[in-house]
């Protein structure tokens, strides 16, 4: 292996295990909290209130959101891992240590990705086994859920990177994710069918990034969905590899760390 | 002796139009120890911030043992350590941790990672601290832990900016024994610093750097020679009423029993104590109003700033 290979290799395995590390080490903050608001959305809308709202899509409500909620952990936990470490490196102006060393920009990008993805697939494990506790799901399709979670989770992660390069305070950081994407994962299809919807709002719904990917992890789960599966998913790669490119260019521009 | 680094016409503007750097080229041998002094805003820190590619120059060309900035900047990087003027570490991180990260950014495996941080931190008194979160490390600690970090993928060239600023006396020395040695070993340092007797007393050659242009490139000796009156100040063991004729010796008085006298160095200060003898004035003590390469230093800036001026 030559030598600058080796180096972002190790770097790679640097970055990501510091990343883990650092979610790891503040579990009240990152893991615990999902866990907990999870469980009180499955009490309150899929036991008490959906059982007077009685089966969607051929399911039971509780099934039926199930997907949704896990969807909702992984997207909120990429992201926001992404954009809290690397602001945080921005402001203790710790991301200079990586910076001075000789670490290509796509390990750096990869690196924090690797780490907002890694969250998010923890904490939709832990929302998963918790919703079994009020549940039973079973997998219909395991291709379709492990690629859509995992270009969800990137997506996302590579949303946090681009907030978090831009972001100068700490007010930039929760903006974003108070007024962009807690709507948009609301209206995304997480708690009721676009079915239910008048025909002008279904249709403004499809512009909703969201909505495709909760509805295609639903299909993976359930084998149910509102939208077309391979248009979601070519959307997803288009996006992820249309992101990348923009992070890297963010990156290698020194935008907010280079004077 | 191959050049540690070559700058040549390097320029910065910054956004808002201000021009740190008006082209400026320095040499900075193998093996040396270099003082870059300056005063504050000089450019010291924007010429660092170029190096270590913090900051993006303007135009210009940076070399580091051969490698340059814009075609090879990673191998510039792995010879390269620099210990910044800020703490710019994970406060939350323990001391070990910023350590050994900092290695496998370099690509160090981790067990070499370890060993070399365990080395280093012991070899600046960190050892003991090495599991301590760095927040609660003392500002000297904080230095010293940069100090390691930069060493841990072995640089060629470090470079310090302002290491010892607010450092106490006892913990500055050791800093420079420290950095003596590692100098006598071969790496070639770059310091900056406001405390000129630091920078007398371990530099070799030595670079005046002000309004962005370099004023003075020189030996260390070389510059000091320059220096034709020093000032000195000397503690009377009885009070004066008002200051003496001395010949040779323009002087004045500034206590009743403190005597400031100017030397001048093709002169020598043996006759002036002839002279005090005679007039049955007798000293208890002799030293320099200033360090000697202060003296230096503030006239050569004095004369930069009368040409910006003008």
């Amino acid at each position: 292996m030559n030598i600058e290979l080796r180096t972002n290799w190790v770097a790679l395995n640097t970055i990501v295990y510091r990343e883990v590390r650092r979610f790891l080490r503040i579990w009240p903050q990152t893991l615990l909290p999902p866990a907990i608001t999870m469980v009180l959305y499955f009490v309150i809308f899929g036991n008490l209130i959906g059982r007077q709202i009685g089966d969607m899509g051929g399911f039971t409500y509780m099934e039926y959101i199930v997907p949704g909620l896990i969807m909702m952990s992984v997207i909120t936990n990429s992201y926001g891992n992404v954009v809290s470490s690397f602001f945080g490196s921005k402001f203790q102006r710790s991301i200079e240590e990586l910076m001075v060393s000789p670490v290509s920009p796509h390990t750096i990008l990869i690196g924090y990705v690797l780490g907002g993805v890694l969250r998010g697939l923890a904490v939709g494990v832990i929302v998963t086994l918790l919703s079994f506790f009020f549940t039973h799901i079973q997998v219909h399709h395991l291709g379709v859920t492990i690629v859509v979670v995992l270009l969800t989770a990137t997506i996302f992660s590579l949303l946090g990177f681009v907030n978090a390069v831009f972001a100068r305070n700490f007010d930039d950081i929760s903006i974003i994710p108070t007024f962009v994407l807690t709507p948009l994962t609301y209206l995304g299809g997480v708690f009721y069918s676009i079915k239910l919807l008048p025909p002008f709002w279904q249709t403004v719904s499809l512009a909703n990034p969201v909505l495709h990917m909760v509805n295609s992890f639903r299909y993976g789960i359930l084998g149910v969905s509102d939208i077309q599966i391979s248009t979601a998913i070519t959307f997803m790669l288009l996006a992820t590899v249309v992101l990348y490119v923009l992070c890297i260019r963010l990156l290698v521009g020194g935008r907010g760390m280079r004077a | 002796m191959s050049s540690a680094l070559s700058i040549r016409q390097l320029t910065k503007t910054y956004g808002n139009g201000f021009q740190a750097l008006k082209g400026i080229d320095l040499d900075v041998a193998e093996g040396d120890f270099f003082a870059l002094l300056g005063p504050n805003g000089a450019g010291k820190s924007t010429t660092i911030g170029i190096l270590s590619t913090l900051v993006n120059k303007t135009s210009g060309t940076v070399n580091v043992f051969g490698h340059d900035l814009d075609r090879q900047p990673a191998a510039l990087k792995r010879n390269l350590g620099v210990v910044p003027q800020e703490f710019n570490f994970n406060q939350f991180e323990k001391t070990f941790d910023i350590v050994v990260t900092q290695a496998g950014y370099h690509g160090i495996a981790p067990k070499i990672a370890k060993e070399r941080a365990e080395q280093y931190l012991t070899q600046l008194g960190l050892w003991e601290k090495r599991d301590v979160q760095s927040r609660e490390l003392s500002g000297g600690m904080k230095r010293r832990l940069m100090i390691a970090r930069a060493l841990i993928h072995e640089p060629r060239l470090l470079i310090l900016d302002e290491p010892t600023a607010g450092v106490d006396i006892e913990l500055r020395r050791s800093m420079w024994t420290f950095l003596t040695e590692l100098n006598q070993k071969g790496v070639t340092i770059i310091l900056t610093t406001h405390y000129l007797e630091e920078a007398e007393q371990l530099c070799r050659n030595i670079g005046i750097i002000d309004h962005g242009t370099i004023v003075e490139n020189t030996s260390m000796r070389q510059l000091l020679g320059k220096l034709h009156v020093e000032t000195f100040l000397l503690d009377l063991k009885q009070d004066l009423p008002v200051a003496p004729t001395l010949h040779g010796y323009p002087c004045r008085l500034v206590s009743p029993h403190t005597l400031e006298v100017q030397v001048d160095k093709d002169i020598g200060i043996t006759a002036l104590f002839g002279q005090l003898a005679l007039q049955n004035i007798e000293v208890q003590s002799l030293r320099n109003k200033t360090n000697r390469l202060e003296e230096l230093f503030v006239s050569l800036v004095e004369k930069n700033l009368s040409k910006v001026a003008v």
